[in-house]
């Protein structure tokens, strides 16, 4: 899609922004490699929308700089309009307005005439599936649908890069599958999507690279299985046919794992931390060493189950690791 | 979605195809930007749009000035000038002005709330002539400004309002007055942008225009007035807006009153133009 490829879609370099005392983003390094789907991860509050507003134009840094293919944000603000779009987390076209009615406002603002306005419109709604609504007002949608047409209109022109904030907050699993699949698509013809959200599970799914921040600071960085490794443990979950071995199967878990174990509530499970060094392979023959030892002294497991770290666990370890250094300052 | 029958069933059966969504995007070179004119009369086609579909809206341009008008033509008709009739043709033209002017306040705060909505956001990173959102909207108020004088000379026919100007006369009294009450709001899109609630927004609109309009030629001679006064209702434009009014409806060319009128119209929206683009580029 770009023409100076060499450039990252986006990067900045301790770029801020306060509102009054809050810090709302507070000095953030970021790369986004061209042509990917980039996720900032974090909680409520995080600096997600302030951050992406900074770099789309919206609000101006208070300090640090940020370039989009480039180009700076503020001091060229007019050259960045012209290569991104937003979709913005809270209503991002008139919901007064009918769905073509908003596409073709869009159409005619981007330079299209009337009647290619009217066209490229009646194929967007076609493709996103709004064909149907395509002359009631906005108001009237669904949420999925609502957040199908935000898309939509963020697509009049093909951008290079595509803002989506929180593009599933609020959708249901199904609505939220097409959101997936329409950014799946929009990366494939090669615009790059920087994605913001609260679910783990949808950065894991879309994003190549993800950062995750809290308090306006960039806490991890890295690749979904990046992020994974650097907390540096799956966990195994064992269930055993006799409630009565549990005491030495603990024991002996303990032992070949060199963790402490969690007794769950059920009282034939146990649950514990498999130290894999890197990789997943490591944590696998931890696992089935440990299980093997079990074996050997004689206790019966039913069945057992091993998980790589979820995100969520990441998160948490991540959160937990920066209140902590925070408590100790 | 050929197979879906209703509305409801349609973000059920979606499925987003590769192929087809993939398509769009293939839609060939990017047309170029469009002038300054082309998207501010887009969004004026916008603010068309709502009036279309928010037609509630319209109330505040043709109810207030009637009751504007019927009031103050019975409330002071027959003191001032022994009859309505006869105070009817000294007054039509400065209630025309009052009502539109008061009207352009509703302007105000109406592009403060839409600016607050996300869409806002959208058009903010479109690469447009920044201006072009707040100047369509004030095109469409334009309109809405036009439908108000029209509603109040109609119903001023009715009570015996006989422009000696013809229709010509009426004709470049409206222009005149809509085309300072597009400079004018500015003055509210600033405020708009600069205070915090709609209720603020309202209450310091209100000590503008309550003296603004009030201490002018609009109800009556300023001769009557002690000097002082006199001073600030002769350096105030809506009276000079007055005057040129009241000369066109009557059919007297009063080209000083009316190029103090345009001069003044010019310095409010180079003034609130500017510290209007000034806060929404911040914003
Ligand atoms: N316009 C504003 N004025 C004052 N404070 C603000 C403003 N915008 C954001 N903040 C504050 O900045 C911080 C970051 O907000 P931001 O909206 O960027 O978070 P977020 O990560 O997008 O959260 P969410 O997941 O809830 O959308 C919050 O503490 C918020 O209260
Ligand atoms: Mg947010």
């Amino acid at each position: 899609m770009s023409k100076d490829t060499t450039d990252p879609a986006i990067e900045t370099h301790a770029l801020a922004k306060s509102f009054g005392k809050t810090r709302a983003v507070n000095g953030v390094d970021l790369t986004v490699p061209a042509g990917t789907v980039y996720g900032v991860l974090g909680p409520n509050g995080a600096g997600k929308t302030t951050a992406v507003r900074m770099l789309a134009t919206l609000l101006r840094p208070d300090g640090g700089e940020a370039r989009v293919f480039g180009r700076d944000v503020v001091r060229e603000a007019d050259a960045v309009r012209g290569r991104v779009s937003l979709t913005g987390q809270y209503a991002s076209v008139d919901e007064d307005l009918t769905g073509t009615e908003n596409l073709v406002l869009l159409g005619r603002l981007l330079g299209h005439r009337k009647p290619a306005a009217r066209e490229r419109s009646a194929r967007l709604l076609e493709a996103f599936g709004l064909a149907e609504a395509a002359d009631r007002q906005v108001k009237n949608y669904s949420g999925g649908m609502r957040r199908r047409i935000d898309i939509a209109a963020s697509i009049v022109k093909t951008p290079d890069l595509l803002f989506l904030d929180e593009p599933t907050a609020g959708l249901d699993p199904r609505s939220r599958n097409q959101v997936w699949d329409i950014v799946r698509v929009i990366v494939a013809k090669g615009t790059t999507v920087m994605l913001t959200t609260q679910y783990l599970e949808e950065a894991d799914h879309l994003a190549s690279r993800i950062a995750v921040i809290d308090h306006g600071k960039v806490i991890a960085e890295g690749t979904p299985r990046e992020l994974k490794s650097s907390v540096g443990a799956g966990s195994i979950q064992v269930r055993l046919r006799d409630a009565a071995q549990r005491p030495d199967a603990e024991r002996v878990l303990a032992r070949a794992l060199g963790t402490s174990v969690a007794l769950a509530a059920d009282p034939v499970e146990l649950t514990a931390r498999v130290s894999g060094e890197e990789s997943g392979s490591d944590t696998a023959e931890h696992a089935s060493r440990a299980l093997a030892e079990l074996g050997r002294a004689g206790i019966t497991v039913d069945d057992f189950s091993l998980g790589q770290p979820s995100l969520d666990e990441v998160f948490l370890a991540l959160t937990d690791h920066t209140t902590q250094e925070e408590a100790a300052a | 979605m050929t197979t879906t029958t209703t509305d409801h069933t349609a973000p059920a059966t979606y499925v987003p195809a590769a192929d087809s969504l993939g398509e769009v995007f293939a839609a060939g070179e990017p047309p170029p930007r469009p002038s300054a004119l082309s998207s501010s009369v887009t969004f004026g086609w916008r603010a068309m749009l709502k009036i279309k579909h928010v037609p509630e809206q319209l109330f505040d341009v043709t109810v207030f000035p009637v009751i504007m008008t019927l009031m103050f033509t019975y409330l002071f008709g027959g003191a001032l000038a022994g009859s309505t009739e006869d105070y009817l043709q000294f007054l039509l033209p400065g209630i025309l002005v009052m009502s539109v002017v008061m009207i352009t306040m509703y302007t105000g705060v109406g592009v403060n709330t839409d600016i607050e909505k996300g869409v806002f956001d959208r058009f903010r990173t479109l690469p447009i002539w920044r201006p072009s959102a707040l100047v369509g909207a004030l095109l469409g108020d334009m309109v809405r400004y036009t439908i108000a004088s029209t509603v109040i000379l109609v119903l001023g026919l009715i009570l015996g309002f006989r422009p000696a100007g013809g229709f010509v006369g009426v004709l470049g009294g409206v222009a005149l007055l809509v085309v300072f009450s597009f400079a004018f709001s500015w003055i509210w899109t600033m405020l708009g942008l600069l205070l915090r609630t709609e209720r603020s927004v309202m209450g310091v609109s209100m000590l503008v225009l309550f003296p603004g309009t009030f201490l002018s030629n609009v109800f009556v001679d300023p001769r009557t007035m002690p000097s002082w006064l006199q001073g600030f209702v002769d350096v105030n434009p809506i009276s000079h807006l007055v005057a040129s009014i009241r000369g066109l409806l009557h059919g007297r060319w009063v080209s000083d009153e009316i190029t103090w009128t345009l001069i003044s119209a010019a310095v409010i929206l180079a003034i609130f133009g500017t510290l209007t683009m000034r806060l929404y580029n911040r914003k």
